[in-house]
């Protein structure tokens, strides 16, 4: 007879174990897909590695791709430690897209532009996780349906935008006029596309990691999370708290949008976001919410997308594998999961 | 305003409203059954769309319709059955898994489309529902065209109104529904199994959400598109809350929405009114955040929603 047995605790290599078994258990699971595409398992496992991590250069797009999500990745790590359910980054996101390319179409010296785009982005980020975070703590709303819902008001207030007063009268394209030369954010590596925005998200990571497991505030948000009622009895302001890791999140999904408009696409226009918002949730359960973890996650999700491009260019699978690898990732990391809250144990019967 | 009000009364504007609620009603009806057992699906939006796909092909293939809607179907209850193993079985967080779902199945969904139908410049097409004029009720005057000389499929989201809150509030299954969605351990105390009662709510839902999805692409559309759902899952999300979790309410939101949603694009193609059409897109989300915060007082909601159910703890 097996049982499932109320985990305490959970070693620390399961940080690093879980997630490896998830993606291995959907890199199998989706092998099925690639066979019944009537292409070689390895073969395309392959080319998606080579085109995405095999060289300096594939190296470098992996990495533009990534830094959005790494962004997104934090901005739900955050929330959700919390246990703010916010589901709402694809918002924020876009968010920050449009107020930076507002103000990255200011002519103004490039330096301060870039700062005033990133505050400005964090900002309407921001303001717009705020929403449901008051909501919920003034209204008892709830934080799900609400920050998801306010992912679609968002999406058609960027369209009214772009099919409105924004549109290009020059193209005549849904597209926003772009920010100015001086204000894109400068590249690091000539002949890549790789970023100043890419630096920072690689950046902010480690400092929301320690802001989380070192300050007061990532102990409140720690300790609201875990247990609410033990937070108000030892003297934390349990709704301040939410109300403040929601201002963190959405500036960090804001930010993720700023990156986009500032160092790949230059404007804004309907798909500026493939997703990156439901990506980052993605990202943050395979990093257990761990802010350093959300780094290596989103690069793996990054190579799936890039590689999956090449893939299909050389075997014929179709490249929305990669969407198909993303779901059952997630997934497949929840049940991972089930492993950290219970063991199973051989118990009874002799045999 | 005249002008405006001169549309509303066409026969034609009312037939629009709809086409345009019945894969909304679907939809609507389906996320509530499973919110009614206590289990958020936010799969809904990935779910028809792969409905939409699995039956536009199966219709594709066959040429038969109604082999297709049985598809759509039968996926969603597929689904609908995968969303409550991890919630419900395994009772794993109801709004990541039903992300995880959406993802999941969109991602299929253009895999498969592409795998079987290749990059082509124009979509292919079938010949989907045509329009079924039902004897006598189709010559009342204005109504008759508008609601009985309509699709197959717009029939079965009339009867599905009463049927879902006639399941729902008269039948010892609506009741064990409503039971296991509200308070699931006293539920178990009376008998009812908790996990068998919401994994068939979520798979019910699971099979509305797919004729939802079948409708949008073999009757409205016929053909398959990447933005055939658009975020009509989402809406359905937004009207069940709105609709307090009743079929009744939940229907009558559904028709309010393609109300609001039809007049905007009468507007659009009209080139009435200089308000952006975004701005009625985005009224339904407006509204249910709203009603959210005034209905917050009295709690309406499934006391149970977003809490797995495990025997042995308390």
């Amino acid at each position: 007879m097996f049982r499932l047995e109320v985990r305490t605790s959970t070693p620390t290599w399961f940080n690093l174990a879980l997630p490896l078994l998830a993606i291995a258990a959907t890199l199998v699971l989706c092998s099925g897909l690639i066979a019944l595409a009537g292409a070689g398992i390895l073969e395309s496992y392959g080319v998606m590695f080579t085109a995405s991590l095999g060289d300096s250069y594939a190296i470098t797009e992996t990495l533009v791709r990534a830094a959005p999500m790494i962004f997104t990745g934090l901005a739900v790590a955050v929330a959700f430690r919390a246990k703010f359910w916010n589901i709402g980054a694809e918002g924020q996101l876009l968010a920050g897209a449009v107020a930076s390319c507002f103000v990255g179409a200011i002519p103004m010296p490039g330096a301060l532009a870039m700062l005033l785009m990133a505050i400005a982005g964090a900002a309407a980020g921001a303001a717009v996780a705020l929403a449901p975070a008051t909501l919920r703590v003034k209204f008892k709303v709830d934080d799900v349906v609400s920050s998801l819902l306010l992912n679609s008001v968002i999406y058609y207030a960027l369209m009214a935008l772009i099919e409105g007063p924004w549109k290009d009268s020059f193209s005549g394209y849904p597209i926003s006029p772009p920010i100015e030369d001086s204000a894109n954010f400068p590249v690091l590596i000539e002949g890549t596309r790789l970023h100043l925005g890419v630096i920072v998200a690689l950046i902010a990571a480690p400092l929301i990691w320690f802001l989380i497991a070192r300050t007061t505030l990532g102990f409140r948000i720690r300790v609201t999370g875990e247990n609410p009622e033990a937070a108000r009895y030892g003297g934390i302001h349990v709704e301040r708290v939410l109300l403040s890791t929601a201002l963190l999140s959405g500036a960090l999904a804001g930010l993720a949008g700023v990156g986009e408009v500032g160092g790949v696409h230059f404007q804004v226009m309907s798909d500026i976001s493939p997703g990156y918002g439901y990506s980052g949730i993605v990202v943050a359960m395979l990093a257990r919410l761990n802010p350093l973890g959300v780094v290596p996650a989103a690069i793996f999700l990054a190579a799936v997308m890039t590689g999956a491009e090449a893939m299909s260019r050389a075997t014929g699978v179709p490249a929305f594998l990669s969407d198909v690898i993303q779901g059952t990732a997630l997934l497949a990391m929840l049940v991972a999961l089930l492993f950290t809250a219970y063991r199973i144990r051989r118990v009874g019967v002799a045999t | 305003m005249s002008v405006v009000l001169e549309q509303i009364f066409q026969v034609g504007f009312l037939a629009a409203i709809i086409r345009i609620a019945t894969p909304l009603a679907f939809a609507t009806l389906g996320e509530m059954f499973s919110e009614r057992a206590g289990v958020l699906n936010l799969g809904i939006e990935g779910i028809m769309l792969l409905c939409a796909m699995t039956g536009f092909t199966a219709t594709s293939l066959s040429g038969s319709l109604w082999l297709g809607v049985l598809v759509a179907v039968l996926t969603g209850m597929l689904m609908g059955a995968l969303h409550a193993l991890f919630t419900v079985m395994l009772g794993l967080s109801q709004h990541v898994c039903g992300i995880g779902v959406t993802l999941f199945s969109s991602g299929l969904a253009y895999f498969l489309y592409r795998l079987i139908f290749g990059q082509q410049s124009v979509p292919p097409a079938i010949k989907g529902f045509q329009t079924l004029p039902i004897p006598v009720l189709s010559d009342i005057p204005v109504l008759g065209p508008a609601v009985f000389n309509q699709f197959a499929l717009v029939y079965m989201a009339i009867v599905a109104i009463p049927l879902a809150a006639f399941v729902l509030y008269r039948t010892p299954w609506g009741l064990s529904v409503r039971m296991v969605g509200e308070n699931p351990r006293a539920a178990d105390s009376a008998g009812v199994s908790v996990i068998a009662t919401r994994f068939q709510a979520v798979i019910l839902g699971g099979a509305l959400m797919g004729l939802a999805g079948a409708f949008l692409s073999m009757a409205q559309f016929n053909a398959f598109t990447f933005g055939v759902v658009s975020g009509r899952g989402w809406v359905a999300i937004a009207l069940v809350v709105f609709g307090r979790w009743d079929p009744w309410r939940s229907a009558g939101a559904a028709l309010l929405f393609a109300f609001v949603d039809a007049l905007q694009l009468r507007m659009q193609a009209s080139g009435l009114g200089h308000i952006p059409y975004e701005a009625f897109l985005m009224l339904p989300f407006i509204f249910t955040i709203v009603a959210m915060a005034v209905m917050s007082r009295n709690a309406v909601a499934p006391s149970a929603l977003l809490k797995p159910f495990r025997r042995e703890e308390r």
